[in-house]
């Protein structure tokens, strides 16, 4: 009813409206897969996760999955991507598609050796801002230990401008048990990262709870 | 910052403030007489504005109810005349009807009364008598034989004959009463027959001038609003009241149907225009759904108005017979169209519905939870008899739509009439007001420099009578 009334309201100006440039309304969603040694154990997890986003997602929206290794600036590092279409029975069989080749990567997938979690970041803000989606949302499954090859840089700011930055699961390491502050600082310092940046950042942990996971 | 002592007379110390006080006020006491006449003139200027101000407010509003009632009484007098239009119709319609029955049924009782007549005229008839010579020949049959056998014979022969001749004579007696019966016998449904021929001849009468009192009362109506009476105007406006009333509740009742139509089609027309295009916040699929519903609505009104159930549209009105009659068919057939793509789009969304489940389903690696039950149909079903049926139901949304702008005119006319009687009379009393607030303006004043005031007093109640004490005088008269 209000939706409706909404609509009524604003019918007058819809022409006025139409030829102004459209703003996008849909939203593109970036997630990380950490595959590092320490970490492979919970892709069934992250797995799930996807499928939860899926069903949430909506015709037009933008969704990537990408593993996280020794060197994750690459295309070559995304698993699965897809457009849904316009037509949401389009969309439903796209979602069943990136289903299964999440669940095909999932099974055949090999620890690397690095965890390289900054260039994923440079590698999803590149794609979503390629598609120019009206929200964007970087994922990253990971413990947020990044572990980078000799010859690797790294150490540049990330243009996070307009991105949300969305930490799950992040588990606490073996040392982190010993020394808590280690993963205190581990959470700081990539907040500070992406503020930085321009982007928001978050942290949910709490997985029971997946509903936290707001994509609008 | 610095710190000042509060008598050292610095900025803000108790000994400025005094000094400030006491100039001012001398300056107030010298002034005096000005200042009174200054705040008396700015309160008369100011209550003969408000009054003014009041005044045309009150004119204006009694133009508005002016305007009002001659709004009223036109509505109310082509309510009228359409009202007695149609009955005249009607009564048209009855003459023509029953009473081109009436030579027939004239025929009818005519022939019915002829043969009621005729059959009586037949009953009437008198049964033969028996032969005149009977008793001659009962006297001659009487006479003695005297022991002769020819005379014996023939009069055996006589009284044979006479015997034959009385049981003819009653047997035709009985057979003339019973024909006579039989005609009296005839004529009771002749007589029926002519009394339901009267019964109906009096039921159409009837018929005639129970609408010949309609039309009566409708005449009264009117000749009470050509005369622009006071009671044809509150009639009227009470009946506006309540067709408003009437009108704003069915047209929500209206409202509702067209949101549960919005929700049947809004998500199967994604499917059609695409879910993710939007016209500024708004989806164009929702958009779409929209202007289907309320191009739907648009051909429902047409159709009203050409079917001249509602007067929204005089061009349509004016339309000749031929032309309306084809608006019609068309109206009609764009609406079966609509209703039928409805249906259509209800299905659809089932199917959606169906298929984002399934989807979940499998997402949430819930594969059991899949299944299709027997009673699905049911809701299909449903959902596509209603999109077919709401369209048609939409259509009726003309009436009360018409009835709501005519009606709303005149509820317009005495709100406004209302609230500028209202701002009128805050006005006014506002004036009366400000009349009043002179003589408080100046007491306030007076009460600022009462001391010098109070000194002045006391001097020249000195100045009058020497060294004796003044006489006591009220604080108004101090002030």
């Amino acid at each position: 009813m209000k939706r409706l009334g909404l609509i009524l309201a604003v019918l007058a100006p819809l022409g006025l409206a139409a030829c102004d440039e459209p703003v996008a309304q849909n939203r593109g969603v970036y997630m990380l897969m950490d595959t590092s040694g320490t970490y492979t154990d919970e892709l069934r997890k992250a797995q799930q996760i996807i499928n939860a986003m899926l069903t949430r997602l909506d015709p037009g929206d933008s969704f990537a999955v990408a593993r996280i290794d020794t060197g994750s600036f690459s295309e070559k590092d995304i698993v699965a991507k897809v457009t849904f279409d316009d037509r949401p029975s389009m969309a439903n069989k796209e979602k069943r598609q990136f289903r299964d080749t999440v669940g095909q990567f999932v099974k055949m997938v090999k620890p690397a050796r690095y965890t390289d979690i900054t260039g994923g970041i440079l590698q999803a803000s590149e794609y979503l801002n390629e598609k120019n989606t009206g929200k964007k949302v970087i994922v990253i499954f990971s413990d947020l230990a990044e572990d980078l090859q000799k010859g690797y840089m790294r150490d540049i700011s990330l243009p996070l401008d307009g991105f949300e930055v969305i930490a799950l699961n992040v588990t606490k390491l073996r040392s982190d048990n010993m020394d808590p502050r280690e993963y205190l600082n581990r959470l700081t310092d990539w907040q500070r990262k992406v503020e930085s940046g321009g982007g928001r950042w978050r942290v949910i942990n709490d997985l029971d709870r997946i509903e936290k996971l707001s994509l609008y | 910052m610095p710190s000042y002592d509060i008598f050292s007379g610095g900025p803000g110390s108790v000994m400025t403030w005094i000094t400030v006080v006491l100039l001012t006020v001398v300056a107030l006491y010298l002034t005096r007489a000005p200042s009174h006449g200054a705040i008396q003139s700015l309160c008369r200027v100011l209550h003969a504005a408000l009054r003014m101000a009041s005044v045309s407010v009150f004119r204006a509003e009694s133009r508005l109810g002016e305007r009002n009632r001659e709004v009223l009484l036109a509505a109310g007098r082509e309510a009228s005349e359409h009202i007695i239009e149609r009955e005249f119709e009607r009564m048209q319609a009855a003459v023509n009807r029953d009473l081109a029955e009436c030579p027939t049924l004239q025929r009818h009782a005519h022939e019915q009364l002829k043969r009621i007549e005729e059959d009586h005229a037949q009953s009437t008839d008198v049964p033969p008598t028996p032969p005149g010579w009977a008793h001659a020949v009962e006297a001659v049959a009487a006479i003695p034989s005297k022991g002769d056998p020819m005379v014996a014979n023939i009069l055996d022969k006589i009284r044979e004959a006479l015997v034959e001749a009385q049981d003819k004579a009653r047997e035709e007696y009985r057979t003339a009463t019973r024909n006579r019966h039989q005609h009296l016998k005839n004529m009771l449904p002749h007589w029926r027959k002519l009394g339901q021929s009267l019964a109906q001849m009096d039921k159409n009468v009837g018929s005639l001038l129970h609408r010949a009192k309609v039309i009566d009362r409708q005449m009264d109506e009117y000749e009470n609003i050509l005369q622009n009476s006071d009671r044809a105007a509150r009639m009227l406006s009470s009946s506006s009241l309540v067709q408003f009333f009437v009108s704003v509740l069915v047209l929500t009742i209206a409202i509702g149907g067209a949101v549960i139509n919005f929700h049947l089609i809004a998500r199967p027309m994604a499917e059609m225009v695409g879910g993710n295009n939007w016209i500024g916040t708004f989806k164009i699929s929702d958009i779409a759904a929209l202007v289907i519903i309320m191009v739907e609505i648009s051909m429902g009104l047409f159709l009203m108005e050409s079917l001249r159930i509602t007067r929204l549209f005089p061009v349509i009105s004016a339309l000749p017979d031929v032309m309306r009659v084809r608006m019609i068919w068309i109206t009609f057939a764009i609406l079966l169209c609509l209703a039928s793509v409805e249906a259509g789009l209800a299905y659809l969304r089932e199917i959606l519905l169906q298929d984002e489940l399934a989807t979940s389903a499998v997402l949430r690696g819930d594969k059991g939870a899949v299944f299709t039950s027997g009673f699905m149909w049911i809701t299909t079903a449903a959902q596509m008899g209603m999109g077919f049926i709401l369209p048609f139901a939409l259509v009726f949304v003309a009436i009360p739509l018409e009835t709501f702008v005519h009606s709303l005119r005149t509820v317009l006319g005495i709100v406004g009439a209302g609230l500028l009687r209202a701002l009128a009379v805050g006005l006014r009393m506002l004036g009366g007001v400000m009349s009043h607030m002179g003589s408080v303006l100046v007491d306030i004043y007076d009460m600022v420099i009462f001391l010098p005031l109070w000194l002045e007093r006391r001097v020249k109640a000195h100045g009058l009578t020497g060294r004796d004490e003044p006489a006591a005088f009220s604080a108004r008269e101090v002030l």
